[in-house]
Order: structure tokens, then sequence, then C-alpha cells
């Protein structure tokens, strides 16, 4: 993969972010960016503050200092329905389904922002084209959904936006093996039809796989960066995170 | 010429924080005490009665808030019983100390054995407080599990539960229609003198390591039961000896206006004493009594506008709209957790300086509220 | 006492009637807890605030079914109002912190009432048309003793239908199960906790102009017990949930009515005791109610 001209814009920027739980320094000014069209992921272990700094882009979480830029505009601390309105749909950890909805109310919910009926209903049947199941069980409970139809569905729901940059946290946690493969394939897919992705993953090989480049975090510091090839040959990479 | 004072401000300052820093706090607490019995005896000397039950109120209502304070602001159990324990300790001690020679005239169907009964006033007042203790047993075992606003609620039920026996159980407390000609036997040295003693009960718990057991549930009840303090038996002995204390107040409180009906220990009384606490900062003795004070003397003052302009109500409803910005402002009180010292007051001349140092931590508790 | 089967059913309509205006009041109570976990004291109040709206518009030559939805509206706006200037800012605050601020709104409401209004209680006529007697076989019922059970039952339903079939009641599930997921979809959370207020206000003052219609009384404390037993009904019936609400409202105002009309008298006035020691064993043997889901009671 080669390296992106650097005079494209990039679509998301975080510049220099600190974070604090309490009185844990969990963050310690934490830079990246991501260009539009790319896939990148950010890996490293348990508690390396990766879903953190998902959370402090979509607003869930508010820095103690340093910037959050998106297409050239500052977003920093923006409420998170705000965030979401300018087209970043944020897929948390452990899907977080809606389970006393139905899965066809849990998509809808998706499209909360859109206004528009026939574009709703567009989003709809493409999100039933990439996941036809969903299709067949739309009118039961999310709650009753296997772990990977949940994962389709946080993933559908999150599409119903039609978003621009697509933030997804641990979309292989807890998932069958066979399972992994076809939610990773799908993430290209959607990729490939122009959607910039910030991925986190434990799951390392299969992140840098999919990725077209990727950071490395730990105990709230980015150690790495570099072109997923670059990543995957990288004996420390193998070493702590690839089993190798 | 520039006129120069005698000793400037400041050096007085350092002369008086050396001298309280100096003085060993025995000798401060003697101190104290002097000077409150003087203070006493002045305003016995020359209070007119009516000025001198306002006094004796605010004991009263130190006692009850310095109490409370035992489980909502050390222990973090939310509790509005207290009116429930009032009620017990008030009638238990009435019943105790009325005349029998008037008895059969205010409540002729009494059993026999409570009929012929007259003891002093001070054993009368202790069981008074040990039957609202053993109701604080019966009732806390049970109800101290639940969590946060489901005690409240719970303990809500337990004076509505109180007053509604009290109202029907006519033979021993005549109804609705209460109890009146009690002994006037409160002294406002019987009721700063349980004043003292529910400040020094109280002292002593926080400053032990049973007091520190209670501090740790307040902060993390999870992590506290893990360390190995069992939450039962200390959330008990909280609750039960802020209800002991509530007892002794509701009986002084009988034997002070004379008169008590089942409506007197009710909701708002419990809303009032939560007011004091949270006004004066939940988590310090200090806070408790300074809450109490403020807000008897701001219902004094604000008692004869209700009165002459018929605004009825309205003591109630400044009440209200007080604790209402106090908790969006300042929601830790004025003193939150801290202690008034007499040495940092000098020092630092005022107390919103002193910032409650868990302020991060309630916000952060703010933010795990919400399940996820 | 003669205990005739007309007698019965003369109960049983009571505790139906009873039940409909616990089962409003606990409706909008859980509606509220479901978003906020907040247990809001001055809902009870908010009845007494409907009673005086329709005591206020008894005089006006209004319609009857307009003055519901007057007052109905009315509540709206006091819920909107309420949620903006007192819980909003404490919202973040921890949970007894809302509860407290909610008991000041509940003292701040009936103390406003007496001021403005003073203590005494007044009577509020109905309509004609609602004291007249309808005979159904063996017993003759009061048309206002019909009128609030069908009217208690089209609210729940149209209710039921909001939070079932719209876009904002979808919503409000949403935000309801997973407030910080549901901020991620875009839902604006401002929006929907007002809402809620709205309706469960809204419905709160049907209910007070039902209880001042039936009971003939109003007076600036009549909310506050009727309040609380409405969330006892809503702990019974598991609190957060709609259905169980609606349940535990119906069964409350019956075992309420039957505790009064079926023991010997001696035991009538032991009600408030009884319907709070219902609590207590309710929060003791099934803090989760009926229909409950969430366990956040206990330790």
């Amino acid at each position: 993969m080669k390296e992106k001209p650097t005079f494209l814009q990039p679509i998301l920027e975080l510049r220099d972010v600190h974070f604090y739980y309490g009185g844990v320094h969990a963050l310690k000014g934490i830079s990246l960016a991501l260009h539009p069209g790319e896939i990148v992921t950010v890996i490293g272990a348990n508690g390396a503050g990766k879903s953190t700094t998902l959370r402090l882009i979509s607003g869930l979480l508010k820095p103690r200092s340093g910037k959050v830029i998106y297409s050239g505009s500052d977003i920093t601390g923006l409420e998170p329905e705000k965030v979401a309105a300018l087209g970043i749909s944020h897929c948390p950890e452990g899907r977080q389904v809606f389970g006393r909805l139905t899965v066809i109310q849990n998509l809808l919910i998706g499209a909360y922002l859109q206004k528009n009926r026939n574009e709703i209903q567009r989003e709809l049947d493409r999100v039933f084209d990439i996941f036809p199941v969903l299709k067949e069980r739309r009118r039961q409970y999310a709650g009753t959904l296997s772990g990977g139809e949940q994962e389709m569905l946080a993933l559908g729901r999150a599409l119903m936006s039609r978003p621009r940059l697509l933030l997804l946290d641990e979309p292989s946690l807890g998932l069958a093996p066979m399972m992994v493969e076809a939610i990773f394939s799908t993430i290209a897919s959607i990729n490939k039809e122009g959607t910039t992705i910030l991925l986190v993953e434990q799951n390392a090989s299969m992140a840098l796989e999919v990725a077209h480049r990727g950071y490395v975090m730990e105990t709230g510091q980015v150690l790495l960066e570099g072109d997923s090839v670059q990543l995957l040959a990288n004996d420390g990479v193998k070493r702590a995170y690839l089993g190798g | 010429m520039e006129l120069r004072p005698f000793i400037d401000y400041f050096s007085l300052r350092r002369l008086i924080y050396r001298f309280v820093t100096w003085m060993p706090l025995r000798w401060m607490t003697l101190a104290m005490l002097l000077l409150l019995t003087g203070m006493l005896a002045l305003a016995q000397a020359f209070l007119n009665p009516y000025y001198l039950s306002i006094i004796e109120f605010i004991g009263i209502y130190i006692i009850l808030t310095v109490s409370l304070n035992l489980t909502n602001g050390f222990t973090g159990l939310f509790s509005l019983g207290h009116p429930g324990f009032m009620a017990i300790g008030a009638y238990v001690a009435t019943l105790l100390t009325f005349p029998v020679a008037r008895k059969p005239l205010m409540l002729p169907n009494l059993p026999a054995w409570l009929a012929h009964i007259e003891i002093p006033f001070l054993p009368a007042l202790i069981t008074g407080g040990i039957a609202a203790s053993i109701a604080a047993v019966v009732i806390g075992f049970p109800v101290l599990r639940l969590r946060g606003h489901y005690l409240a609620l719970a303990t809500l039920g337990f004076i509505i539960i109180m007053s509604n026996l009290i109202t029907n159980l006519r033979d021993i407390t005549r109804g609705p229609l209460g109890i009146n000609g009690i002994p006037a036997a409160t002294t406002i040295w019987l009721v700063f003198g349980w004043a003292v003693i529910t400040v020094y009960v109280c002292w002593r718990i926080l400053n032990s390591s049973f007091g520190r057991a209670l501090l740790a549930i307040r902060e993390d009840e999870v992590a506290a039961s893990v360390m190995g303090i069992h939450l039962t038996k200390y959330k008990l002995f909280a609750f039960v000896t802020g209800a002991f204390f509530a007892g002794i107040a509701g009986g002084l409180w009988a034997h002070l206006v004379t008169a008590i009906t089942p409506r007197t220990f009710w909701v708002p009384m419990a809303f009032n004493l939560v007011v004091m606490v949270v006004i004066g900062g939940s988590g310090s003795i200090t806070g408790a009594i300074i809450g109490a004070a403020v807000m008897s003397v701001l219902a004094e003052l604000l008692r004869p506008i209700e009165t002459t302009l018929g605004l009825y109500g309205l003591i109630q409803l400044i009440t209200a709209t007080i604790l209402i910005v106090i908790l969006i402002y300042r929601p830790e009180g004025i003193m939150g957790h801290n202690e008034l010292n007499l040495a940092a007051l000098v020092k630092v001349r005022s107390f919103g300086v002193s910032r409650s140092p868990s302020a991060p931590e309630d916000a952060k508790e703010g933010e795990n509220r919400r399940r996820t | 006492m003669a205990i005739s089967i007309p007698y019965i059913i003369q109960q049983v309509i009571n505790g139906l009637v009873l039940g409909s205006i616990y089962s409003l009041v606990a409706l909008g109570f859980s509606l509220i807890y479901s978003i906020l976990r907040l247990i809001n004291f001055a809902h009870g109040d908010i009845i007494m605030v409907g009673a005086f709206l329709a005591l206020f518009l008894s005089s006006s030559a209004l319609p009857f079914w307009a003055m519901v939805i007057l007052v109905g509206l009315a509540g709206c706006l006091a819920g909107v109002v309420l949620e903006r200037i007192a819980f909003r800012p404490v919202r973040t605050a921890p949970q007894v912190t809302g509860f407290i601020t909610s008991l000041a709104v509940s003292s701040f409401l009936q103390n406003l009432g007496i001021l403005t209004l003073t203590a005494q209680p007044r009577t509020l006529r109905i309509p004609d048309f609602l004291s007249r007697i309808t005979t159904l076989g063996p017993v003759g019922i009061r048309n206002i003793d019909l009128v609030i059970p069908f009217l208690a039952i089209v609210f729940a339903i149209l209710l039921n239908l909001f939070v079932r079939g719209t876009k904002m009641g979808i919503a409000i599930r949403a935000t309801a199960e997973n407030l910080q997921v549901a901020r991620l979809m875009g839902i604006n959370v401002n929006k929907v906790i007002v809402v809620t207020f709205a309706i469960g206000s809204a419905l709160a003052t049907i209910a007070g102009v039902m209880w001042g219609g039936r009971y003939g009384q109003v007076d600036p404390l009549m909310g506050f017990i009727p309040g609380l037993k409405a969330f006892v009904a809503a702990v019974i019936g598991g609190v957060g949930s709609l259905p169980g609400a609606l349940l535990g409202g119906y069964f409350l105002g019956l075992s309420e009515v039957l505790f009064v009309g079926l023991l010997p008298p001696q035991y009538s006035g032991y009600r408030d005791a009884f319907v709070f020691g219902l609590l207590l064993l309710v929060l003791l043997v099934r803090p989760i109610g009926l229909l409950g889901r969430s366990v956040e009671v206990e330790e």
C-alpha cells in the first residue's frame, strides 16, 4: 500500500488528546489522522485506551485537552447527537443493540436523523442486501438474536445513517471464527463503497489484514504507526499482538 | 498623618491562628462548652419565653440533623424515617410522664398498666429513645438492603405507616386529636445537654474504626464488603443510633410544645430535616449544626411575615426554593464533607474556599449512574 | 354487615375507578423513571394541579371533553417547565440528588397552592350527565364511574400506540434501554426527556380531573398521598414498565378498596398502612415488581 498524498485533507484528526478517568491519566496525548476512503485500525491490549479514543471522537467523553478535527472543523466536546448528525456513526463495543426493540425498529432508530422516507427505505434495502438474515428476523426482538446476528444488526444500524465515517469498536468480540471472517469481509466491502472506517480491534491480525494503515496503542499512548504491511512485518507487533 | 490601627488586621489574625492551633483539642472543647453554657445561661436570664423556645427548637433540630447525618451523610444511606422514630419517642415518653391523675380524662381507654404509671422525665425520655431504636432494628433489618432512592421510598412508607397506626390506635394515642397538656418538662439545659451528647457520640463514632467503616460503605459499598466490612451490621448500627437520638428529640419536642398529633411527625418534618442536612453539607457534623441553626432562624424570621400578611405556606415555599437552588449550584452544601475548624477558618477566612475534595468523584459517580 | 352481590359489584367498580386513576399516574411515573432513573415525588402534586385547573375551568362554559383536553395540555406545559427549571440542572448529579430535588419540587407545588389558593378544600362540580345513574342489571352506577375507567383505558392504549408505533415513541424506548447508545444514534436526549415529562404530566393532570370529579374535593395537599400510592402501584407492577404500571395501578386500586370494603369497619382506618405495608413487602420480596426487568434496587 502506497503512502497517501499529503495534500489530501484528513477526514478526521486527533491532535494531542488527553483524557482522565477520575485521577487516572487514561490518554496521554493521542494524535492520529484518517484520510477519506481509508480503513485505519487501532490495535492494542485491553485497557490501552482504544475504546476511550472512539468515545472521545463520538462525544460520549470529553477530552481534558487536545483537539478533535472532523472535515476541517473542530468538533472537540460536541454532544454525541450532534456528532452523529455530522455523519459519524459509532458502533459501540459489545454491540449494544436495543434488545427490547425489534430488529426493524433498531434499524429505523439508526436512521433517526434521516427525515426522507424514501432514503430510509433505500438504506433499509441496502442493509437487508448486506445482511439477509436481518430481513428474515425483522419482526423479532433484538434481544433474542444470536451474538453474530446482533453484531450484524449493530453494523446495519450504524450504516442506516449513511455515515461518512464509521467508528467500529471490537466488532469481532465474542464471535465464532466463521462469523469473524464474514464480518470483516463485510467491513471491507462497506469501505469499498466509500465509507471511511476507524476500526478498533484486539484481533490484530484480522484487523491489519483488512486495514490500510494502523496505529498501535499501549497504556494511553500511540506506540507505533504505519502501513498495515509494515506493521504486520514489525517484530515487536508480531511478538506482542500476533502471537508470533 | 496616616491613621494606624494598634494591631493591624493581619497580625491579629496570625495571633488568633497561632492560639487556636496551639491549644490542645480537649482544652478547645472545654472552652467551647463553657462558652455554650455561658450563652445559654445568658439566654435563660434575659430572653423572653418565645425566644427561649426558638433556641430550644434549634437545639432539638441539631440533635435530629446530626443524628440523621449518621446514616444520610456518613454511611450514604438516604433515610427519611426520622419523623417516624421521633413519633415513637414522643408518644412513649408522653405516656410515661403524663400525670396519672389526668390520664383517665385524656385517655380513658388506656390499658391499666399504662394508666397507673408515671415516671420522671429523663428516664421516660431514654425509654422513648430505646423504643425508637428497637423499632429501627425491626424496620432496618429488612429495609437497609435497599439502595439509594428505594431506601428513601421505603422509609417514607415507614413514616406514613407510623402516622397511620398512631391515628388509629385511639386508646393509647387519642387518634388524630393528639395528646395535649403534656408536662412542660423540657428545659434549655436538657435540650443542649442532649445536643452535646449527640454531637459527642457521632464525633466519637466517626473518629473510630467503626466510623471509617461507615465512610468506606458510603464511598464504595462493594469495595467495603470485599474489604471484609459486614454491611448489614454497620448500616444497622448507624440507623439504630440515629433512631435513638430521633426518639430522644421526639420526647423533648413533645415536652416542649406540650401537645402532639400524628401530623406533627409527618412528611414535612422529614423534608425539613433533609433540607437542613443538605444545606449544611451532608457528611459534616458542624455542617448539620449550621444547617439546623440557619434554617430554624430563617423560618422564625419569616414567620411574622407569614402570619401578619396571611401568606401561609410562604416559609415552606422559600425553604423548597432554597433547597432547589442549593442542589443546582452547590450540591455539597455549605460544608461539604469538611468540618468547621477554627484554625482553617481564620486562615482562609471563608468556607467557600475549602472545596470538597470529593468533587471529581461525585462527577464520576454521576457518569456511572446510568446503566449501559 | 351483609355482603351481597350488588355490594361486591359496587366495590369492584369503586376499585376499578381508583385503579384507573392510580394507573394513569403510575404510567407517567414509570415513563419518567425509565428514562431518568428518577423517582419523581412531584408527580403526585401534578394531580393537584390538574384538579385545580378543572376547578377553574368548570365555571366556564366549556364542554367536558374540551376541558379534559385543555387541562391535559396545561399539564404538558407544567411538566416541561418543571423539567427545565428543576430537574435538568441536576440530571448528571448522583441519583439521590434528583430524588431530593423532586421532594423539594413537591413541597414547592403544595405550598404554592396553599399560598395562592389557601388550604381550604373546595368542591369540584361535574356536569350533570356524569352524576346520573345508569342501571346495569342489579346495580346502579354513576356515569362518572364508567367514564373514568373508559378514559383511562383509552389513554393507556394511545400511550401504547405512541411508544410502539411512532418515531418519537421508539426513540423514548431506545433511550430508556440505553441512553448512551441512543445518543450515538443522533437522538436528542433533552427532547426525549421533555416529551416524557410532558406526557407523564398530562396523564397526571387528567387523573387529577378524575380524582376531583369522583371524590368532589380539591385542596393543595390532595395529590401527595394518591401520588405516593401510584408510585407504590408502579413499584408493584415493576418500575419502568408501562404494562406493569397499568397492572399495578388496577391491582392496588382493587385491593385497597376491597381491603376497606370487605374487612370489618374497624380496620378501614388502616388503609394507608396497608398500601405502604404492601410497598415494603414488594420491595423486600420481589423488588423488580410483577413485570419489572432491571434489578438495581438492592445491593
